[in-house]
């Protein structure tokens, strides 16, 4: 009886799903301006950035409790059901983490021509997904991406390896996220950052805890549309204030001309005396003369590793047919560019408007005294985010006397525009979407591969639904917690884990799941051999170049190492393969079988 | 019935594979060449952006999507040929 009602309305969700989501996003836009009338009645900035935490956490809790499950299929896959344009959706706000909503706009501020690898990287990627793998995994049938490999290559050793190499990328990236997740709480809510880390698991969780990949679907659908808003409204309000057109991405080249000028004007010169944590501009925005290079191993890494991230392959799990996934694939890019293509225009116009003197909000060459004085300037400095120094004593701010974190270009844009709190706000709870959605994808990954694939697979096939999905909410539990811990101890930058699990995954992972599909003749030894091979080459080199023991050999330094793993990975492959014997019959029927859409998957429900 | 069959599977795959690699050179162009001659490229001018930047930050995304919309209309017109669609 319950079943028959939880599945009736179930199916009245999925029918209106476009009413239901219509429906929050209106109720978002109205919450928006209750802030503004708010505001103008006098709140304080920190009333509203409270406010807009815990209406959109709230939210989100409603979201994960509504959709607890007591089932294999919608605990692991979120039942097959999820729609192509919605699960693009859930893959975006799963793809596009803190790094990409905080820290990208700041990287391109900062780090100029090199850094648009990262543009070109987390975008290009996803047409290795489409072509390579999203169709024929979700074919197969599997729960996670070490099920293809273990059941593809067959036998435990393989997925065993699967199931570290996917464990080591994805936990490098989620203490990253719980860090971004942990920095946004601090700030709005006013409280110290690991008090913050801890509030953000606990939303993290509400989320994924009930109804796994169900609950996250939902969630991610929903946070994708906070952080969209949260990301285009800003840069949109900004340029039409300052006359830099309705919708400023097709015409910021002007800006481009301009910010060169000025650069070589000022002079890109480093600080007298630096200060840490904070840095002056020195790389020129638009200058790729021989760094051609740089930008293209960057990009490479980052596009291999999009196509072996399980977090994201999962995500092409859920829909209801291989036509579908492709589909969603589609859907996820699109989402995903309206943001990337944005990012650098909001880098521009920001330092446009804090470079060029006959605008108003300009502080370059203007007096040490006023600028110190403004508002926004003294917020940030007061965080240590933020640093003025008149360090030659002419009573100028020079270009290379104002110091800023590259992290907090897109959360201090609004204050720098000039524009109301009730944006500031919104920016936050966009941050912290993007940092949670992302963190919940990579637990559940992390989560359903040691539940599904060690404890099920291997260590106790007997065990009952009930069992297994107790066991995936405590190692969810645990894993959490274990992040949580790592984020607080404050190791890297945010962007510096998150290209590591990039490489990580790359080096192990993108050989062996393409092969896989792609070649007939690989085998178990070649795939075992390609993950090890690939993913200790790579860590080796990643150790060895972080602690300076050697020099980065051809400019491939710690944030590329997986052009070192990704060739070792492919030679051990295909070396061993054709060194062993040909796999067995059956598992090269089972490959001409996950090259065809039609038919029944490999893998049946619920194994 | 089975040979055909088995034909039909074999032909399916082979204009799926040509696909791939069209789809793949076109790839590499947007993704690795392109950006690589940046500052070649920045000698034009379009849409008064640098070419070399425009590619980098808008150009090659738009490619990659059309790429992406591309094969998947191309593929599902392979798969119904074949009758293997799903």
């Amino acid at each position: 009886m319950t079943t028959t009602t939880q599945e009736g309305r179930r199916g009245r969700f999925l029918d209106n799903l476009g009413k239901v989501y219509a429906l929050y996003t209106l109720g978002f836009v109205v919450f928006f301006f209750l802030m503004a009338l708010l505001e103008s009645m006098g709140a304080s900035a920190q009333v509203i950035g409270i406010g807009f935490l815990l209406f959109t956490i709230a939210i989100y809790a409603v979201i994960g409790w509504l959709s607890r499950t007591a089932e294999v299929d919608a605990y692991y896959v979120a039942g097959r059901e999820v729609p192509a344009l919605y699960n693009g959706m859930a893959t975006a706000a799963d793809w596009m983490s803190g790094a990409s909503f905080v820290a990208m706009a700041g990287g391109v501020y900062f780090g100029g021509y090199p850094y648009l690898g990262y543009i070109i990287g987390w975008t290009g990627g996803y047409v290795l997904v489409n072509s390579l793998l999203a169709p024929y995994l979700r074919k197969f049938g599997c729960y996670t991406v070490p099920d293809f490999v273990g059941t593809r290559y067959g036998g435990n050793t393989a997925r065993l390896c699967a199931v570290i190499i996917l464990v080591v990328a994805s936990f490098t990236y989620v203490t990253a996220q719980i860090n971004a997740t942990g920095t946004i709480a601090a700030q709005t809510l006013g409280v110290p950052f690991e008090v913050g880390v801890w509030l953000g698991l606990i939303g993290i969780f509400i989320c994924s805890m009930l109804g796994g990949m169900r609950g996250v679907t939902w969630t991610q659908v929903a946070q994708y549309i906070v952080l969209i808003i949260a990301y285009l409204v800003p840069i949109i309000w900004m340029s039409n204030r300052q006359d830099f057109g309705i919708i400023p991405h097709f015409s910021y080249g002007e800006a481009l001309n301009r910010i060169a000028e000025l650069e070589a004007q000022y002079g890109l010169n480093p600080a007298a005396q630096p200060i840490p944590g904070v840095s002056v501009l020195t790389t020129p925005m638009n200058a790729p003369e021989g760094k051609g290079w740089a930008m293209v191993s960057l990009a490479i890494c980052m596009m291999a590793g999009t196509a072996s991230l399980p977090h994201i392959l999962m995500r092409y799990f859920t829909t209801p047919s291989v036509r579908s996934a492709r589909r969603s694939v589609a859907w996820s890019l699109f989402f995903i560019f309206l943001l990337y293509f944005s990012a650098p225009a909001l880098a521009t116009l920001t330092k446009l408007q804090l470079l060029d003197p006959t605008l108003a909000t300009s502080v370059i060459g203007k007096a040490f005294a006023d600028v110190s004085n403004l508002e926004w300037v003294k917020h940030w400095s007061s965080v240590g985010m933020l640093a003025v120094q008149d360090q030659n004593g002419d009573g100028i701010v020079q270009l290379n006397e104002f110091f800023m974190r590259p992290d907090i270009v897109v959360l201090a844009t609004p204050e720098i525009a000039g524009l109301p709190y009730v944006i500031s706000g919104l920016v936050a709870a966009g941050g912290l979407a993007a940092a949670m959605s992302t963190a919940d994808g990579l637990l559940l990954a992390i989560a359903n591969a040691l539940s599904h694939d060690l404890y099920y697979k291997m260590i106790d096939p007997q065990a009952d639904t009930r069992r297994r999905l107790t066991v995936a909410r405590i190692l969810l539990l645990f894993i959490g917690v274990a992040a949580a811990l790592i984020a607080s101890l404050q190791l890297t930058g945010i962007l510096g884990a998150v290209a590591w699990a990039f490489d990580f995954a790359c080096s192990g992972l993108f050989f062996p799941l393409v092969l896989g599909v792609w070649w007939k003749r690989a085998n178990a030894p070649g795939a075992i051999a390609g993950m090890i091979g690939g993913f200790v080459a790579g860590s080796l080199y990643l150790y060895l170049v972080f602690n300076k023991i050697i020099d980065p050999w051809m400019g491939i330094d710690d944030i590329r190492f997986g052009i070192i793993g990704m060739p070792v990975s492919l030679i051990c492959m295909v070396v061993v393969s054709l060194a062993t014997r040909e796999p067995s019959k059956e598992i090269q029927e089972m490959v001409d079988e996950v090259r065809v859409p039609s038919g029944r998957t490999i893998l049946a429900a619920g194994h | 019935m089975a040979s055909n069959d088995s034909d039909a599977r074999q032909r399916h795959w082979e204009k799926t594979r040509n696909l791939n690699t069209i789809v793949l050179i076109l790839w590499a162009i947007f993704a690795i060449i392109i950006p690589y001659f940046a500052s070649a490229l920045n000698a034009f001018t379009f849409l008064g952006f640098p070419l070399g930047f425009y590619m980098c930050v808008q150009g090659s995304l738009i490619a990659f999507l059309v790429l992406i919309w591309g094969q998947n209309w191309r593929q599902d017109q392979i798969d119904d040929e074949f009758g293997l669609g799903d």
